[in-house]
């Protein structure tokens, strides 16, 4: 499959511009630069503790960069993350952050927030926008639960989906606030090879809406297929950034993070050690943001 | 009721007759059920007859030919044995009677009446000095009563192991012996005949609770405790209550009408009145844990302090209520004084939550706590001594006087319908009004977008924020809403109880409401639901209120409640479908209801189970 690079007219999305996070005495990033275009699939790959979720927390505003701003579609962002998503930009978390025993589609639905405005003097007395605009979002929720395949399940508790429907449960939620810009941390992580597939699939159908992706992977070959650009961070600083087949070929890169060419694959147990290495990374840093 | 709930006769036979499904006591099934039968009729025609010598001990039980007191708690048990044993075989007419478990409902109901029988010859004994003090009759229905559970305990359990599986030990198998399977979907039955069901089911709620409340003598509460809980469980497991909650689930609107028209109904079964006083002390208390389950069942937000926002609507109303001993001394019409109390406890939530709801968890929970102990003693201070006089100190502000509301006094007892209702009765009413005006802001603010990003919190507020949600907004939001509708039952306490003083608002105290027994009215009736804490609330007020001779232990045996509360049913007594999925993992994924299915493919569908 290839991809299509340029639309006809090309506006930026997302234009982060020396970002950098410290924690103490750690930088996690360090001045990364990184736009992304509309219709523009981008891949930020790199190292376990490179600081790519660091990086995305910092987009969304669940962490205030120590320095540097990012702006949507040239406004300046707020680091809060609920008026990132109100501005456009939706995320989804490496470690599955759904609202488990909530329902699918009232997961769905709590991602239109945002996007409606009922508020409690409405839902208390019932106003006349009150049925219309729940309809509506229902209408909405059920659309991209279409989407993303999961309709079926609709009254399902989201913590009684498999692992990776959850994931796709956290696109379509995120796809519920009408984004224009998607960030996916490590989407296609614990999936088999088909359900890596169908994740692509998605992908490409999300950019073919006219949302701007940004995404976090592992998996080279799925980078590779998807992206029209991707970027390399290391040690929390970007070093590459460039066509998929270019980056790949660099040799700071292979370096840093492949370790061999890419003919000689990555092999399952290397993949399987990398997860293992992420999870307990992860265990360590998410649990308190902010 | 006379209508009778169609069932599938394919699911029972084939459980019961499997080689696995071993009773605890090894009897033949027709020698079991046959013993069940004998000894619970037994049973109940012993209470028919005399079962003690004197009127020394309460009730009466004198009498041959009439039973009365604890004597009439072992006649509904037995007959509630006797119905489910005879539904076993299969006598029609009967059958609707256990759609889930056979078996298990029967020894429930046998237990019930051993217990309400033993505990009654042990009472009659122990008060009055020795068995000798047993009349025949006692004897005739104790023996009754285990011949049934022996019977009982005979019975084939209804879900029997599976092959491989090894039976666990005698305490694993009397347990197990209690669980039934899910009763099977109901058929249809035409629009009338359901709300006729649903009506009958809380005339039946409206009548045991009524009898709860009437109990005059704490052995007789005791009594009914012991029967209510069995039998309770019995009609749970037979599939009985999961039969009725789908029917209200599917008649919303007319299940929330039957409910307050019960609780209408509930002052003109009671002609004294202590007993609606009881009845409107329940209500105040029921909504004020509706109002904090918004905060903590909906939004998450463990709130230790709570009753500070009752206290807060109370003093207002007290203060605005013409009491001689307010220090305002004017004197609102009532719905004036409800609105300034509701704003009080508005103004006052936001204030705290303003600062404290950026904090999480724990400390959320210390700062409430510190700031409900803090309203007190500031009531206490307000005394012109050691700060300006407002709130008269420690003796309050008494003498409130009675409501007028277009011109209908509530202090003095009216005739309505052939009925005298008595001021407390009169109170009751008010408060059921607002009782339901909570009821439904607890329900529409639930189902909305509001109420979702609520739960959104409450499940994972990074993820909630990330989402679009202001975290802190809707917090303040939630924190508001439940201080207001503290606020609102605030105002009607203080006529209620005449006088508002400090010591009504501790953190923990002997007299619910306080903030801890509204914490537990909240998490023991079920978070998050709305019949949970109203249920909640009426059991953790009423079973102090009338066992008051172990007032001394009352802390301790609430704890010890909680406790095995928690270890054996952590969702609470009423579970939302989520809590009951969340601490029960059945091992299968969640399987929602589906939309019924033709009439042909669910006999398929069973015959194939
Ligand atoms: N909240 C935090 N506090 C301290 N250190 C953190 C925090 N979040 C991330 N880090 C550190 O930042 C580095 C980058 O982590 P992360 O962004 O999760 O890497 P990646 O997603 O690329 O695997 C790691 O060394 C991690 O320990
Ligand atoms: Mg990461």
């Amino acid at each position: 499959m290839t991809t299509t690079t340029s639309a006809p007219t090309t506006t930026t999305v997302l234009d982060a511009s020396g970002v950098t996070m410290r924690f103490g005495g750690l930088t996690a990033v360090r001045d990364v630069d990184l736009t992304v275009n509309s219709g523009e699939i981008v891949g930020l790959i790199g190292p376990n503790g490179a600081g790519k979720t660091t990086f995305f927390n910092c987009l969304t505003g669940l962490y205030v960069p120590t320095e540097g701003k990012v702006a949507y579609k040239g406004t300046v962002l707020p680091p809060k993350p609920h008026l990132v998503t109100q501005a456009g930009i939706a995320r989804t978390f490496q470690n599955i952050r759904l609202f488990a025993n909530m329902t699918v589609l009232e997961n769905v639905l709590v991602g239109r927030h945002t996007r409606t405005k009922e508020g409690l003097w409405s839902a208390l007395l019932r106003l006349p926008g009150f049925r219309k605009a729940e309809d509506a979002s229902r209408a909405r929720a059920m659309e991209l639960l279409e989407f993303t395949g999961l309709a079926a399940k609709a009254d399902h508790l989201a913590r009684n989906l498999p692992y990776g429907e959850q994931r796709k449960l956290e696109i379509a939620r995120a796809l519920a606030s009408e984004p224009g810009l998607l960030l996916l941390d490590e989407p296609t992580a614990g999936m088999n090879p088909q359900e890596t597939r169908a994740a692509e699939e998605l992908i490409f159908a999300i950019r073919d809406q006219g949302i701007a992706v940004l995404v976090i992977e592992h998996d080279i070959r799925f980078i590779m297929n998807l992206c029209d650009r991707v970027a390399v961070l290391v040690q929390g600083e970007k070093i590459v950034e460039g066509p998929a087949e270019v980056v790949q070929a660099d040799e700071r890169v292979i370096a840093a993070y492949l370790g061999t060419p890419f003919e000689g694959a990555p092999g399952a147990a290397e993949a399987a050690e990398v997860e293992a290495a992420e999870a307990e990374a992860q265990s360590t840093t998410e649990g308190d943001d902010k | 009721m006379t209508t009778e709930i169609p069932m599938d006769k394919s699911t029972d036979t084939v459980k019961v007759s499997t080689a696995e499904a071993t009773p605890i006591i090894p009897l033949p099934h027709a020698a079991a059920r046959g013993l069940t039968v004998a000894g619970s009729a037994l049973a109940l025609i012993g209470t028919f007859l005399a079962w003690t010598w004197t009127e020394e001990f309460p009730g009466n039980l004198t009498v041959t030919g009439y039973p009365g007191g604890l004597q009439v708690l072992t006649l509904v048990g037995s007959v509630l044995t006797l119905l489910f044993a005879l539904s076993g075989y299969g006598i029609r007419g009967l059958g609707w009677l256990t759609p889930g478990g056979k078996n298990s409902p029967v020894l429930l109901a046998a237990l019930g009446v051993f217990g309400t029988t033993g505990y009654a010859m042990g009472a009659i004994s122990q008060e009055l000095g020795g068995l000798v003090n047993l009349e025949p009759g006692a004897w005739v229905s104790g023996i009754g009563a285990l011949v049934a559970l022996i019977g009982a305990l005979g019975l084939p359990v209804d879900q029997p192991y599976g092959a491989g599986e090894a039976a666990p030990n005698l305490w694993g198998r009397i347990r197990h012996s209690l669980t039934a399977p899910d009763p099977g979907r109901a058929k249809e039955l035409p629009s009338w005949a359901e709300i006729l069901i649903i009506a009958g089911g809380f005339g039946v709620g409206l009548y045991v609770f009524a009898y709860g409340i009437g109990t005059e003598y704490s052995e007789l509460f005791i009594g009914f405790l012991i029967v209510a809980a069995f039998g309770f469980t019995a009609v749970t497991r037979a599939g009985l209550l999961k039969r009725l909650s789908a029917l209200t689930a599917k008649h919303r609107n007319v299940t929330l009408g039957a409910a307050f028209a019960a609780a209408i109904c509930f002052p003109f079964t009671q002609s004294n009145d202590q007993f609606a006083l009881i009845g409107a002390n329940i209500l105040i208390f029921a909504t004020v844990a509706l109002g904090l389950n918004v905060v903590v069942g909906l939004a998450g937000l463990l709130d230790l302090g709570y009753v500070a926002f009752l206290g807060v609507g109370a003093y207002a109303a007290a203060l605005v209520s013409g009491s001689p001993a307010s220090t305002i001394g004017v004197k609102f019409p009532f719905w004036a004084a409800v609105l300034t109390g509701a704003a009080a406890s508005l103004i006052f939530g936001v204030v705290i939550g303003a600062p404290t709801l950026r904090l999480r968890g724990d400390y959320l929970a210390i700062v409430t706590l510190g700031f409900g102990e803090i309203f007190r003693i500031t009531m206490n201070n307000l005394n012109g001594n050691s700060g300006p006089d407002v709130t008269n100190g420690s003796n309050g502000i008494p003498q409130i006087p009675d409501l007028e509301i277009f011109g209908f006094n509530l202090g003095v007892p009216h005739d309505v319908l052939g009925h005298e209702l008595t001021r407390s009765a009169n109170y009751y009413l008010l408060m059921l009004l607002f009782t339901a005006i909570v009821v439904m802001v607890f329900r529409r603010s639930a189902e909305s977008r509001i109420g979702r990003a609520w739960v959104a919190i409450r499940e994972d507020e990074t993820a909630a924020t990330a989402m679009g949600i202001n975290g802190f907004r809707l917090k303040l939001l939630a924190f508001a809403l439940g201080a207001s509708l503290a606020g609102l039952a605030g105002t009607v306490q203080a006529h209620v109880s005449y006088s508002v003083t400090p010591e009504q608002y501790e953190f923990a105290g002997p007299v619910p409401p306080n903030s801890a027994f509204l914490l537990a009215a909240v998490i023991l009736g079920g978070m998050g639901t709305i019949s949970g804490p109203l249920v909640g609330a009426a059991l953790l007020y009423l079973i102090p209120a009338k066992l008051q001779f172990m007032a001394e232990y009352q802390l301790l045996l609430f704890g010890i409640a909680l406790m095995l509360l928690m270890r054996f049913r952590p969702e609470g007594l009423v579970a939302d479908r989520r809590k009951q999925l969340e601490f029960h993992e059945t091992g299968q994924l969640d399987v929602p209801e589906d939309k019924p299915l033709p009439e042909g493919a669910t006999g398929v569908a069973k015959a194939g189970a």
